[in-house]
């Protein structure tokens, strides 16, 4: 975000304030009442960490104890999903960053013959319905005789997130001046340098928003591994099946952990961001 | 450089739905243990699925666009405040209008459980004020559903209005303001039309997930309000009757593929991410 947008905005605020100033206050009111509704279930789910809760389930208050936050790790088997997820998200998030990234490179900087029906081809996965790509991945693996586990999960979590991770990438890097690496070249670096030099460091900051994207889609994905997962248990699908037996509060412990180094992570990358030139 | 990728997916994007059509096509043979499938054009299996599952097809479609129709209402106010109004605290509203989705989903769902359960104040206060369904609670009903559909896409509904929105030039608000539009008409004749790219986008961000979902339906629901996605879980995974299953997938694909590929054609793909 550059500095000339956030004055513009703030411009016709000014000018229009005056004229409808009860209509100006309603709007902002509605807008706060969306964002608090964004943030119920959170807190929700923050709450009911500390819960102490009779019985198997974590769905109604009984009493505040800090046990749940000082054990996060009783369960081993949720502990050992996480670890699973955690894997699964960094390994395929590398392949698909790889793949995803000189997609997006090539889109942007030449048309091509066909480029567009690359385009649409791209955006195709991020269109169809986390059932139905479950769905044919599980027919293929079935008509292969491959046994569904790990392999499959990362084979299906990386081909939705190349597409992820190409558009991503392509619509932060449109309108660089790429003639900088001609400049590179006619200047003596060779292309292995020039991409090192010019190309990549242009279009870092548009790889790191993607890769956390990706590696919090992979974290998140339920339905595609469900599918695909045999007997495999991927965090998700721990939750789910926990909610068919037991639910640990340690569930909430971790969500919320995991919401609060999301929120590190996002504000470090905005201080970071603001820091260094905007691009 | 596109190869890598455009290999990747044909092999695991484009192979699978050949393998579904195949098997969308087949019959079932052998035991239940050890279930065959024959390629045989049995369109029978299609026949099946439309009209065994024509409920479910016709409600997926009626709560997916109703809960896009409220992620449209609750996204609107909220996109055109954090465009239009935030000044410098516009990134910072950005920031925690994304924070609530990185908590799972699922658990985000289960957390609406607790909210909308039977004693919850959700619905003590619904019924106060008389706005209760005529079921009589939230959870297990349509209304449910639609809340957690409408909830955990929301996000895709704001942010691409919200881009919409902010690329709007203000002095075309000066000017409509100043050629003596009322709000109405300037929200009409201005804001509306330019923000027009991100509602459909938004829409269809929104409803592709939502008609496909079988979590929302699962958790939030009851055995009245199954949609396409229960069903085709279920018979994939549970009763095994992949022909059907495989038959439902490609109905529910048919829709959307048509429906996104007149989109990119109207108005390309840079506006859906």
């Amino acid at each position: 975000m550059t500095t000339q947008a956030v004055t513009d905005m703030a411009s016709p605020g000014r000018t229009l304030r005056g004229t409808f100033k009860l209509g100006d206050l309603a709007l902002r009111v509605v807008a706060g009442l969306v964002l608090v509704y964004l943030f119920v279930p959170i807190l929700v789910i923050i709450v009911f960490s500390f819960n102490k809760p009779k019985g198997k389930f974590n769905y109604t208050w009984q009493g505040f104890t800090w046990e749940n936050w000082a054990n996060p790790f009783k369960y081993p088997a949720l502990a050992e999903a996480l670890r699973l997820s955690l894997n699964v998200a960094a390994v395929s998030t590398a392949i698909a960053l790889v793949l995803g990234t000189l997609v997006a490179i090539a889109l942007v900087r030449q048309r091509f013959r066909g480029s567009k029906v690359v385009d649409t081809f791209l955006v195709l996965p991020l269109t169809s319905p986390e059932v139905v790509m479950g769905a044919s991945l599980l027919t293929l693996f079935l008509s292969l005789g491959w046994a569904t586990g790990y392999v499959t999960i990362l084979i299906a979590h990386v081909a939705f997130e190349i597409s992820f991770i190409a558009m991503t990438v392509r619509a932060r890097i449109r309108g660089f001046d790429w003639t900088l690496e001609d400049a590179s070249l006619d200047l003596g670096a060779g292309p292995v340098r020039t991409f090192f030099k010019v190309t990549l460091p242009l279009v870092v900051p548009g790889i790191v928003a993607a890769a956390m994207l990706s590696f919090a889609l992979s974290l998140d994905d339920f339905i595609i591994t469900y599918f695909v997962s045999g007997s495999t248990v991927t965090y998700p699908l721990y939750v789910n099946a926990a909610t068919k037996a037991a639910v640990p509060p340690q569930i909430n412990v971790l969500a919320t952990a995991i919401l609060l180094i999301s929120l590190v992570l996002l504000v470090g990358g905005t201080l970071y961001r603001s820091k260094k030139a905007p691009i | 450089m596109i190869l890598p990728a455009l290999a990747y997916l044909g092999v695991f994007y484009v192979v699978p739905f050949y393998s579904l059509l195949r098997t969308s096509l087949s019959t079932m043979g052998g035991s239940v243990y050890l279930p065959t499938l024959t390629f045989a054009w049995d369109f029978g299996n299609y026949g099946q699925a439309l009209t065994e599952y024509r409920e479910q097809i016709l409600r997926s479609f009626g709560y997916a666009l109703t809960a896009t129709v409220f992620c449209l209402l609750l996204a609107f106010p909220l996109a055109y405040v954090i465009a239009f109004k935030a000044g410098r605290f516009k990134n910072l509203l950005l920031g925690l209008v994304i924070l609530p989705f990185f908590v799972t989903f699922l658990i985000r769902t289960i957390a609406w459980k607790t909210i909308l359960a039977d004693d919850g104040w959700v619905v003590d206060a619904l019924g106060a004020v008389g706005l209760l369904p005529s079921e009589g609670r939230l959870l297990s009903t349509s209304w449910g559903v639609i809340g957690g559909l409408t909830y955990n896409w929301v996000i895709f509904m704001i942010l691409p209005l919200y881009v919409a929105l902010e690329k709007i030039d203000p002095r075309l608000l000066e000017a409509s303001r100043d050629l003596y539009a009322t709000n109405r008409r300037m929200f009409g004749k201005v804001i509306l039309p330019l923000a027009m790219p991100g509602v459909l986008a938004g829409s269809l961000l929104v409803f592709i997930p939502a008609v496909g979902d079988f979590i929302n339906a699962d958790y939030l629901g009851s055995t009245k309000t199954t949609m396409i996605g229960n069903v085709i879980q279920k018979q994939f995974l549970v009763v095994k009757d992949y022909p059907v299953a495989a038959a439902m997938s490609f109905v529910l694909m048919a829709f959307i593929l048509a429906g996104v590929l007149l989109y990119t054609r109207a108005l390309g793909t840079e506006d859906l991410v």
